[in-house]
């Protein structure tokens, strides 16, 4: 055994903090430029919420005016960056686990977190692209944002869809391949209608929104209602729930990765 | 032996279930520094599993698992060692070098990517998506990824697997020069004409254990049978009713016996026939000693089994 011990004190195998960090650097960047160079992948999912927008929020609400289209302005955005955290994260996840990319990335000394820091990153970029459609599009409803609020509501998005990361990244450890996207439409679908998102609470029945303070989308809601000036209720109680959500699934999904794979 | 002094990587009475399957049954395993070892067996002995658990990918449920001294699990382990897998679907949109230049960065002084590419022979491939390869042009950018970062130690699972001849003497070459720069290699592989060719050392598993384990010529040595092979005018059956013949058939004219005694066998062929030619006698292959090794390991199993019912 002591010899064992001498073999590594002969060459010791530590990296500079520079060299880490570019390895960070490095994940980050194929993550990127991996997507952008199959847009089959990310484009629906960064367009679908636009769409829906577009139909529901911008044309058939022209009679409504302005305060509507405003009001489905911040609930579409939390329906449109939902999806890049859910299908994004956890669609790519499940495949990768299942082609055994995955597996030959934790055999190699890739630093732990660079992984999902790299899939965190393409999330957020593509929430942000999906924000800014929807504000895009909600000139055309003629919703007037000030600077401050269009930007609060890019904020949003692009915090808000970590938890939903997370959330994705846990499915993404429990359904390996093709069952993942299944499985997601499953929870995204049903979780936006119950938090309000296509219709506003009040015409939901009165059980629904009495158990609606449980999805995360209700809450990341609230905020983006905040953003756009239709809420001044006090914000930190529901950015604390968003936050303990995401940093629940995160920790229940590294448990998943590291016992399973 | 020196080999415990220099272990570099190593299981001691390592144990997985899965469920009620026992995937690994108390396995040992050592590699020292700078050999190359092959892990041979048949398919569910435990050879993946083996590697699981030295990669830290999986955790075993008792028994100790080493690599350069520490937990496989630490990142500082797994910076000195290269991993070829059998089946990772890398990401098929980046480009070869991109995909060198990101393995590399993991590791804290790896290659030169011109040197990787040389040394893997992919030279001409670095601008090409790894999607638009051959897959035996894959299995070589997977090999250069594996050495990339200059490892201690190369693990490759089943290299050589859809590669044509000339990619396989290529990646042989390959991990000769690996070997000569002092790079120890576990290879598992279902060539055993790979391991006959490449390794230092053998080591056999079989039902979640190392059934046997030394060098190849040792392994040969353990099955004491030889072929014979001539061309002649006695009958088979002839040669079939002699004592120490195990087997005796005819390849067109050309009769094949195996038998434990070449010497005797031989001198009853001449005895019996002045005009035989073409007399070849050999030890019996690897792939011979190999069967030979697992079918007793499963009859072994077999009989435990039924004692155990």
């Amino acid at each position: 055994m002591e010899t064992v011990i001498s073999v590594l004190a002969s060459e010791p195998a530590s990296m500079s903090r520079g060299r880490v960090f570019g390895a960070y650097l490095a994940e980050a960047r194929g993550e990127c430029v991996r997507y952008m160079r199959a847009p089959a992948f990310m484009l629906p999912i960064m367009l679908f919420p636009g769409l829906f927008y577009l139909v529901f929020g911008v044309l058939m609400v022209k009679s409504e005016g302005a305060d509507a289209a405003r009001y489905l302005l911040a609930s579409y955005g939390v329906f449109g960056v939902m999806s890049p955290g859910l299908f994004g994260f956890g669609v790519s996840l499940a495949l990768e686990r299942d082609g055994g990319l995955l597996t030959f990335k934790r055999a190699l000394p890739m630093p732990p977190g660079a992984y999902l820091l790299g899939k965190m990153l393409m999330a957020m970029c593509a929430a942000a692209v999906v924000i800014l459609l929807l504000l895009a599009l909600s000139r055309l409803a003629h919703v007037a944002l000030l600077p401050t609020q269009a930007g609060a509501l890019l904020l949003t998005g692009v915090l808000g869809v970590l938890p939903f990361c997370a959330l994705g990244m846990f499915i993404g450890t429990v359904f390996k391949g093709q069952g993942a996207p299944g499985m997601l439409q499953l929870i995204y679908l049903p979780m936006s209608f119950l938090s309000g998102l296509w219709f506003p609470l009040p015409m939901l029945p009165k059980f629904l929104q009495q158990i609606a303070p449980i999805w995360p989308s209700y809450h990341l809601d609230k905020i983006a209602m905040a953003a756009v000036g239709l809420n001044n209720e006090p914000l930190l109680p529901h950015v604390l729930v968003l936050l303990g959500f995401a940093v629940g699934f995160l920790l229940l999904a590294t448990r998943r990765l590291r016992r399973y794979g | 032996m020196s080999l415990t002094t220099t272990s570099i990587a190593r299981l001691d009475g390592a144990i997985k279930t899965y469920g009620r399957l026992t995937a690994l049954d108390g396995a040992n395993l050592q590699i020292g520094r700078g050999e190359l070892l092959a892990l041979l067996g048949p398919n569910g002995a435990g050879k993946t599993t083996a590697i699981a658990l030295l990669l830290g990918l999986i955790r075993a449920d008792a028994g100790t698992v080493e690599l350069f001294g520490r937990d496989p699990q630490q990142i500082e382990a797994r910076r000195r060692i290269g991993v070829m897998l059998q089946n990772a679907v890398l990401p098929p949109t980046l480009r070869v070098g991109e995909l060198l230049r990101l393995t590399a960065s993991y590791y804290p002084s790896p290659r030169p990517l011109a040197e990787t590419a040389e040394l893997a022979g992919i030279g001409e491939l670095l601008k090409r998506p790894y999607a638009k390869l051959s897959g035996g042009q894959q299995r070589s950018v997977q090999l250069a990824l594996a050495l990339c970062g200059r490892p201690e130690l190369l693990f490759l699972d089943e290299p050589t697997v859809g590669m044509d001849v000339d990619a396989r003497q290529k990646l042989w070459s390959a991990i000769r020069r690996l070997i000569a720069e002092g790079c120890a290699v576990l290879l598992t592989t279902h060539y055993l004409e790979e391991a006959e060719v490449l390794a230092d050392r053998v080591c056999v598993m079989a039902h979640g254990r190392m059934i046997h384990e030394g060098t190849v010529d040792e392994l040969r040595a353990r099955v004491a049978l030889k072929r014979i092979r001539c061309v002649t005018g006695t009958s088979i059956e002839k040669v079939r009713g002699w004592p120490d013949v195990a087997e005796a058939r005819l390849d067109g004219e050309r009769l094949h016996i195996t038998t434990a005694d070449a010497e005797t066998v031989v001198r009853h062929l001449l005895g019996a026939d002045a005009q035989l030619r073409e007399l070849e006698v050999q030890r019996a292959g690897l792939a011979e000693a190999f069967t030979e090794l697992t079918r007793d390991a499963d009859e072994v199993s077999a009989t435990d089994q039924r004692e155990a019912a």
